[in-house]
């Protein structure tokens, strides 16, 4: 749709810091300094260990977080709490399962005050976009795990956000539905040109999946290095187990495993020393 | 394949199960301990209420004292004791002393009637009543002050309860209040309610009110604060408004747990109506069963056990179709 740079969708974090009082303990910081900037229509995935602030950072972005220090803002306008704006999918798809499959996706618009009928075709665009066509009538506890995961795509997709923040979005899907989901996931973001922020805890899925990465590191939550990932866009037009299997793949992915490792490591040797 | 007979096969057999987890089910080789493999035997549960039947009707009816036995022997208790009082141990010396009489032979309608004299009783007070009221119009006495008492608990405890879920305030403020009453047997307050509003329907409904209105408090506020956090920021960055999260979300989210304590509160209203009735009434199950006993009519008690245990199964088999009704997406969210 839209491949204009659209300046309304550039996301801006400036010096974020977030910090945790812990009663009766030391407080954790689990956000220092920070920053970065996003333009309209990239994929950035966020990876790293545990405590990382991963989570944290997306839910300052989706404003249910308000941070201690620092500044967010999208199109310049700062964030202050949940936006229609900012559409959000969450590991376990959050799915109102009183609600049919189309009431779900049409969920967004209604709250703004469209009429369910109004929505019905936009409806039906959405669930063929996202390989649905014809479960519109379906209670939502009748899919599969992917299959809600589907339905939670679109129902973001309904309210036509500036940018999308996933949380584990297929965390909890087995390998071969997973695998099939992150191709989804590539099509939709190219053919919506939406911004997306990604939190995966696979490395493979955030190399596959992010046109850029961020891989953090706990204590305090930081950013530790950031990587500009050519696969993506080629995973558009190649098959991901090609592209999962070449050698520029395995070398990135061999590159970030032990960065995270050597973390992982240091966390387990922090422990200890306790 | 005859379907019908196979659904027969499978409802005599017990199981829950259709055709393929059926089979599943017989072919495991752990069942002592495996709770999933404890069916309900239909066979089984049939044949022990007959078997309770039996020696009920066997105690009362075939063993039991002669017709005019029991009359003959107060008879002659009251002539031996001046102070004319009642006793058991008087009837079986006196049945001991009868050839006729046989040592096991001690129930009788004065202690335990018959289920053929139970049966004569259901006829007679269907027709002729206890007291100006037919056994209906007694029943219909009972559901109706619990149904308006239950009512009026959904209808100020739901409230209440989803307050105490969403505020700070509201929780504390109700806290004490809730936590102080809870604990209460409703039934001590039949007193104080008996010198404010009489033995009319006022006292009772106000009662069952009380009964239902803590447990729907805390069964609301329960639901709301098993909301998954997840769905309720779904729904704000989906553009809901604070009136649309609770309305859209919360609510939907918290049925199936005010349902629940619908048909916990509907129980309980049930069991402090019969007892209150017991204590002032002039109508109603309570009052029937209490009212014959005074008269020595066990037949017309041992009807009225039965109408209130058999409309309390009735009320929760409705409250459980309403909840396969109305929330079918319970557990499964």
């Amino acid at each position: 749709m839209s491949v204009v740079n659209d300046e309304t969708a550039n996301l801006s974090v400036s010096a974020l810091g977030m910090v945790y009082e812990v009663p009766n303990g030391e407080p954790v910081e689990a956000l220092n300094d920070v920053s970065f900037s996003l333009e309209q229509g990239r994929l950035l995935t966020l990876l790293g260990p545990s405590g990382c602030g991963k989570t944290t950072l997306l839910n300052i972005l989706a404003g249910f977080l308000a941070p201690t220090s620092g500044t967010v803002t999208l199109g310049g306008s700062p964030i202050t709490g949940p936006s229609q704006e900012r559409g959000m999918v969450f590991q376990q798809g959050a799915l109102f399962e009183w609600l049919r499959v189309s009431d779900n996706i049409s969920f967004g618009p209604r709250m703004n005050g469209q009429r369910k009928r109004v929505s019905k075709p936009l409806v039906d665009q959405l669930l063929a976009t996202v390989g649905l066509a014809g479960f519109d009538d379906k209670r939502v506890y009748e899919l599969s795990g992917g299959m809600q995961q589907r339905v939670a795509l679109a129902r973001c997709l309904a309210n036509d956000p500036k940018i999308i923040l996933m949380d584990e979005p297929l965390g909890a899907l087995d390998a071969l539905t997973r695998e099939k989901m992150q191709g989804l996931v590539l099509e939709l973001w190219q053919n919506t040109g939406k911004t997306v922020v990604l939190v995966t805890h696979s490395v493979e899925e955030a190399l596959y999946l992010g046109d850029q990465l961020f891989v953090m590191a706990p204590r305090p939550g930081r950013i530790e290095r950031s990587y500009e990932l050519p696969f993506a866009k080629i995973g558009l037009s190649t098959s991901p187990r090609e592209l999962k299997a070449s050698p520029e793949f395995i070398e990135k992915r061999e590159e970030v495993l032990s960065l995270i490792w050597e973390m992982e490591e240091q966390i387990m040797g922090h422990e200890d020393g306790r | 394949m005859s379907t019908l007979r196979q659904r027969l096969f499978s409802r005599l057999s017990g199981s829950r199960f259709r055709t393929t987890s059926q089979g599943a089910t017989q072919r495991k080789t752990v069942t002592f301990g495996d709770g999933s493999a404890v069916s309900s035997k239909v066979l089984i549960s049939v044949a022990s209420v007959l078997v309770l039947l039996v020696i009920w009707w066997a105690a009362t009816h075939k063993w039991g004292l002669p017709d005019g036995f029991a009359e003959q022997a107060e008879r002659a208790d009251r002539t031996e004791s001046p102070e004319g009082r009642f006793s058991e141990t008087k009837l079986v010396r006196a049945c001991k002393a009868d050839p006729d009489c046989s040592y096991s032979q001690l129930f009788n309608h004065r202690t335990l009637p018959s289920p053929v004299n139970v049966l004569k009783a259901v006829n007679e007070l269907s027709t002729d009543g206890w007291r100006q009221n037919t056994l209906q119009a007694h029943t219909w006495a009972s559901l109706e002050r619990v149904l308006i008492g239950l009512l009026l608990g959904v209808a100020v405890g739901v409230p209440i309860g989803l307050a105490m879920g969403l505020s700070s305030v509201l929780k504390s403020l109700f806290d004490p209040i809730v936590e102080g009453f809870r604990p209460i047997p409703p039934l001590a307050f039949v007193p104080l309610l008996i010198i404010w509003f009489g033995i009319g329907e006022t006292s009772k409904v106000t009662l069952l009110f009380f009964a239902a209105l803590w447990i729907m408090i805390i069964g609301a506020r329960s639901g709301v604060l098993s909301v998954q956090l997840s769905k309720v920021h779904a729904a704000y960055s989906l553009g809901a408004s604070r009136p649309q999260v609770l309305t859209r979300v919360i609510l939907p989210n918290a049925l199936p747990e005010i349902l629940t304590a619908v048909r916990v509160s509907l129980g309980v209203c049930w069991g402090t109506l019969v007892a209150a009735e017991i204590v002032a009434a002039t109508e109603g199950l309570g009052f029937m069963i209490w009212d014959a006993q005074k008269k020595l009519r066990m037949d017309v008690v041992v009807v009225g056990i039965i109408v209130i245990g058999v409309m309390g199964v009735l009320l929760d088999l409705v409250m459980r179709k309403l909840e396969t009704l109305l929330i079918p997406w319970r557990g499964k969210g």
